[in-house]
């Protein structure tokens, strides 16, 4: 163990269930940005979402379409690689679900692709059966560009890279196919409960 | 560990606070000593890490204000509101206390009186920092390279480092000082009352065509502001070195 | 504007790890567009899972470093080269 400095405690929450929080995480009030690049603003009339790739026939939503689309809210905990957790977050957004019945595929894959050129790979059944979301709304308030808006990928159950910010689309693939990050040390599943932060784990 | 060899060139060593100063209501600079300290030059910084009870580590990186040479390493550090580590490093640490520490980092951001242009320093909040050790450099070697010196503050009160940047200007040896004070000012105050921005630059730095070096420091806002004006006066991009905080000042 | 980004000089430590030298200083080419400058002056985003180092110029991402603690990971693939001094 390194050196310990006298008196030094961080700024974390200690008044949360233990059992909230997954090994090696640590709860914050705070909901930090995390980012690899300058922030886009793709103004909406230029905006499209897309489900490409593996798929019988590619399909397309403008803004106003997916707007147009049932939505729902929910409330979850979030966990970042990078040792936060920040718990009871509130979303509005539309169910992934709701986007892939629109199309017919035998992919066991998702690449999320995005604005600035992110990229992030899930096995197709992390985010279907109600488990992840396009969110465009955070605490009521339509999801702000720091935080990925006008909308991002949204997957509670792993880590939040997995979560893309400024997500424009999923591309269904038949092999898992590494992201920005997956490519760089950052495990292929990203299970925050089975600490699936880097390969090998 | 502190004191084992990592990967490359490296060590964490094992800083102690030998006396802490308040600089300003918001800033305190740490007298360090580091047993296995190889010194450092003007415009360097060091990495540090704190490690609570519980093994929790956070990271910060911060610059030396001391110049190379002195036999003693300064960190000026300003607390950020919110902040996870430099409320710690302002408030509470206290003479004795100890950290770990490596470095020195960063020769891209340095100062060594190299033959050339006069120099400008640009300077937002407690960006003031690394300037200030090539400023005490600058003076210990009596050069007498022309240094302009254009420093943003809120207020009277929180510029750092005041009285020294007096004296050093006052010595005559080239050295001159703006100040803006961008939220209050005295009164009766005749220097500067506003964000910097490309007709105060105009007045204040190097005309381009005497081949300037810039170095700019500060919050990342002030720094793109600062380094996109110097920019457009016509300032060489090789010759405008930057060193940006981040969104907080560091 | 991204509020949170550094220059490459500030993961100067970091950059320590992985390479023998000093490389603030060391001569960088972005493979995208052709610039070229000091690896101290690139933008750096470090507010993530990693550290990403892009081209001032175009914004194309040069080099990448990861750490688990125990490895690191370093993608340089976006650099047409690296020019570093020579020791000896």
């Amino acid at each position: 163990m390194s050196f310990v400095s006298r008196g030094f405690k961080g700024r974390r929450r200690d008044d949360v269930p233990p059992e909230r929080i997954p090994p090696g995480q640590h709860a914050t009030r705070d909901f930090p940005v995390l980012s690899a690049g300058p922030t886009p603003h793709t103004p909406l009339s230029d905006w499209t979402f897309e489900i490409t790739g593996e798929v019988a026939e590619p399909r397309r939503w403008t803004w106003e379409e997916f707007r147009a689309l049932p939505s729902e809210e929910l409330t979850t905990d979030i966990h970042c690689v990078t040792t936060w957790s920040k718990l009871d977050t509130v979303w509005e957004g539309v169910s992934v679900d709701t986007l892939l019945a629109e199309v017919e595929t035998d992919a066991e894959y998702v690449t999320a692709f995005c604005d600035g050129g992110y990229t992030t790979n899930l096995p197709i059944e992390d985010v279907t059966d109600g488990k992840a979301w396009v969110a465009f709304a955070y605490d009521g308030e339509p999801l702000d560009p720091e935080h990925g808006g006008p909308v991002r990928l949204l997957v509670p159950h792993l880590y939040f890279w997995k979560s893309a910010k400024w997500v424009r689309g999923l591309r269904l693939t038949a092999d898992d196919e590494p992201g920005f990050w997956e490519t760089l040390g950052y495990h292929m599943r990203g299970d925050p409960w089975q600490e699936q932060r880097y390969w090998g784990d | 560990m502190a004191g084992a060899a990592v990967l490359g060139r490296l060590t964490w060593l094992v800083a102690e606070a030998v006396d802490v100063l308040t600089e300003t209501p918001r800033t305190r600079t740490l007298v360090l000593d580091v047993p296995g300290w190889t010194g450092h030059r003007a415009g360097q910084h060091v990495d540090i890490r704190l490690t609570a009870e519980d093994g929790y580590q956070a990271q910060r990186s911060y610059s030396i204000a001391s110049a190379p040479g002195d036999g003693r390493l300064d960190l000026t550090v300003e607390r950020i509101e919110d902040g996870e580590v430099s409320p710690y490093l302002v408030d509470d640490l206290l003479p004795g206390d100890r950290f770990e520490l490596r470095g020195p980092i960063g020769g891209y951001f340095v100062w060594e009186d190299e033959p050339g242009g006069p120099v400008l320093l640009l300077a937002g909040g407690s960006g003031i920092a690394p300037l200030m050790s090539m400023l005490r450099h600058r003076a210990a070697t009596a050069s007498e390279v022309p240094t302009r010196l254009l420093y943003s503050s809120r207020a009277l009160g929180d510029v750092i480092y005041r009285e020294e940047l007096d004296r050093l200007a006052a010595d005559g040896a080239g050295f001159e000082i703006s100040l803006t004070l961008t939220r209050a000012q005295p009164p009766g105050w005749e220097g500067y009352e506003r964000r910097i921005d490309d007709e105060l630059l105009a007045e204040v730095a190097w005309p381009a065509t005497e081949r300037p070096l810039a170095f700019v420091c500060g919050p990342t806002t002030f720094v793109e502001v600062a380094a996109s004006a110097l920019s457009r006066l016509g300032y060489e991009p090789a010759r405008i070195k930057t060193e940006r905080f981040g969104p907080t000042g560091g | 504007m991204d509020e949170l980004m550094l220059d490459g000089n500030a993961v100067g430590g970091l950059l320590l790890e992985v390479f023998a030298e000093d490389v603030t200083r060391a001569g960088s080419c972005c493979d995208a567009c052709g610039a070229t400058g000091q690896v101290g002056a690139l933008r750096v985003h470090s507010n993530a899972p990693g550290v990403v180092f892009r081209c001032p110029r175009c914004d194309a991402v040069l080099l990448r470093l990861a750490s688990d603690g125990k490895r690191v990971w370093l993608d340089l693939r976006g650099l047409r080269h690296l020019e570093l001094p020579r020791a000896g």
